[in-house]
């Protein structure tokens, strides 16, 4: 005979198990890079240039190579996708046109970035000239985080219920200042999440500005955007596969600073977000 | 004080017909009635009014209606529903406090000074009943009220903006008995002031509040009349069955 008590318990173990098994390996990640990363962690390696050929030192230019580049994307992307996010969803007509639209952007989402690499060498390096530059390094992270944005804003912007804006509009209160003061300030957590995703994707990705902006070997800091700097996910690439003989801790402590960078640039997000949830009051 | 004069409106979304061939006109200082079951029309007829119902993507309307002297299309969309104001079937609330909730319109239509929206609040809360029971939670959560509350909240928002007319569409339909005489109160005494349309479900508060009552079936107008005259002797048959219950 079944027994309901004996089937839910079952099922239980089974969501669990899968649960451990995605909690295990993250926290490993995080735990290896930890423990062997952060012996090598000191002021020296955050704000020391490296030095003998990379195999001592600090990564310094790396690290502020990736803040430039993670806020320019940031700059770039989150206005330009919030305004289209609000287009689509407040102002586009729902007809085949806005459909593919809407459906291409979402699919923008899943092709590699390998691609936006080529793409960003393609349209701003070679053709608008702006050489491997910061300018063109962020455009092209720009344009990749784009899809994220402008995907999460528009779930945020769907989710303030309809009847708020009907209200709003039955006030004889016009379309734009229900966006302006009703639409806009309760989408903003969610809007926050989606900026937060297209940060981390940013900061980590290797191919984009493999080709638009990360030097190799650059200790100075840069002048301009349209300098080259190093950043950190390239240094680590490079100091793992094209520099011989440098020590584990160095490599790890790479990776960790890039996570705690991350980190940091996504708290700041989260402190902002928590605010305005706590505004929320439905 | 407005009126409407509304000629032979019909009303489709997609392929289903709403409205059929309405006409009726709405006199100034009057409480209208709109009575009539589930999918009438009525709700429809009364979001005509101010234009809600072009927000549905496949509404498609023919007639006519006119607003005073002028063509209801003629009139500029958020002029025409600063003037014709609306109270919806749930208390819903916008997510600030009660005091913002009040302002709120009249915010976005340009006034700034804080004593003047101290007095418009207070005075629409007044109008609306509401005033002795928030004066000292007006910066509370407008989520805190009661039902019956919001409701009213709601009823003074629509009045801060200073409208000529309100639409009700079963501004009762979530409340309980002791709340719903409240808000019905409330429109017996705004009757001096404003035009009133209200649907609603409940045959009773028509017969309690309407000047005039209208039936609607069907998506079409049966019988429009004093709502004395309707709940004696009804002209049609299908009124007099409704209004004893026999359907719908």
């Amino acid at each position: 005979m079944r027994n309901p008590y004996r089937t839910q318990a079952v099922a239980f173990f089974f969501l669990l198990l899968a649960t451990l098994l995605i909690v295990v390996p993250v926290g490993l990640v995080v735990v290896i890079i930890v423990q062997k990363g952060l012996p090598a962690v000191n002021w020296t390696f955050l704000s020391d240039i490296p030095r003998q050929g990379m195999r001592a030192g600090g990564i310094f230019p790396a690290i502020i190579g990736t803040f430039y580049l993670v806020s320019g994307a940031i700059l770039f992307a989150l206005p330009i996708g919030l305004l289209a996010a609000v287009y689509l969803t407040e102002y586009a007509k729902d007809n085949l046109l806005t459909r593919i639209i809407k459906l291409a952007i979402v699919n923008l989402a899943g092709v590699p970035s390998v691609v936006y690499g080529l793409f960003g060498l393609a349209l701003f390096v070679v053709f608008f000239k702006f050489g491997a530059s910061i300018l063109s390094g962020s455009l092209t992270l720009g344009i990749m985080i784009l899809p994220i944005i402008i995907t999460t804003s528009r779930e945020a912007l769907e989710s303030v219920p309809a009847s708020f804006r009907e209200v709003s509009l039955s006030l004889g209160v016009s379309k734009w200042q229900t966006i302006r003061h009703i639409v806009l300030p309760n989408a903003i957590p969610g809007i926050l999440t989606g900026t937060i995703l297209g940060l981390g994707r940013a900061a980590g990705e290797t191919a984009p500005i493999l080709f638009t902006v990360a030097a190799f070997y650059l200790p100075q800091l840069p002048g301009s955007v349209f300098d080259q700097v190093m950043a950190l996910p390239y240094h680590l690439y490079v100091i793992s596969t094209q520099v011989p003989n440098v020590d584990e801790k160095i490599r790890y402590g790479t990776a960790f600073v890039l996570l705690a960078l991350v980190l940091f640039m996504n708290l700041i997000a989260i402190v902002i977000r928590s605010k305005f949830r706590k505004k929320k009051k439905w | 004080m407005v009126t409407f004069d509304i000629k032979d409106l019909s009303v489709q979304f997609g392929h289903i017909r709403a409205l059929k061939k309405v006409s009726l006109a709405i006199h100034a200082n009057e409480i209208l009635s709109i009575i009539g079951p589930s999918n009438s029309g009525k709700t429809t007829f009364l979001r005509m009014l101010n234009r809600l119902n072009e927000l549905h993507v496949k509404y498609r309307m023919e007639g006519a209606i006119r607003i005073g002297e002028d063509g209801l299309f003629r009139v500029d969309v958020e002029l025409l529903r600063k003037r014709v104001g609306m109270v919806f079937a749930l208390p819903l609330p916008l997510p600030f406090s009660v005091f913002d909730n009040v302002a709120y319109g009249v915010r976005m239509h340009g006034e700034k000074k804080k004593k003047s929206l101290d007095e418009r609040v207070q005075k629409a809360l007044q109008e609306a009943y509401l005033w002795e029971e928030v004066k000292d939670r007006l910066g509370e959560s407008a989520f805190k009220l009661s039902g019956g509350q919001q409701q009213r909240l709601c009823i003074a928002r629509t009045l801060a903006v200073e409208p000529e007319v309100i639409l009700f569409d079963e501004p009762c339909s979530g409340l309980d008995p002791i709340s719903t005489a409240k808000v019905e109160d409330a429109m017996l005494k705004l009757k001096s002031r404003y035009t009133i349309v209200l649907v609603t479900n409940n045959v009773k508060q028509a017969a309690r509040v309407g000047d005039r009552t209208a039936f609607f079936l069907g998506g079409e107008l049966i019988e429009l009349d004093a709502t004395e005259k309707m709940f004696t002797a009804p002209g049609d048959q299908r009124t007099d069955d409704y209004i004893r219950g026999k359907f719908g």
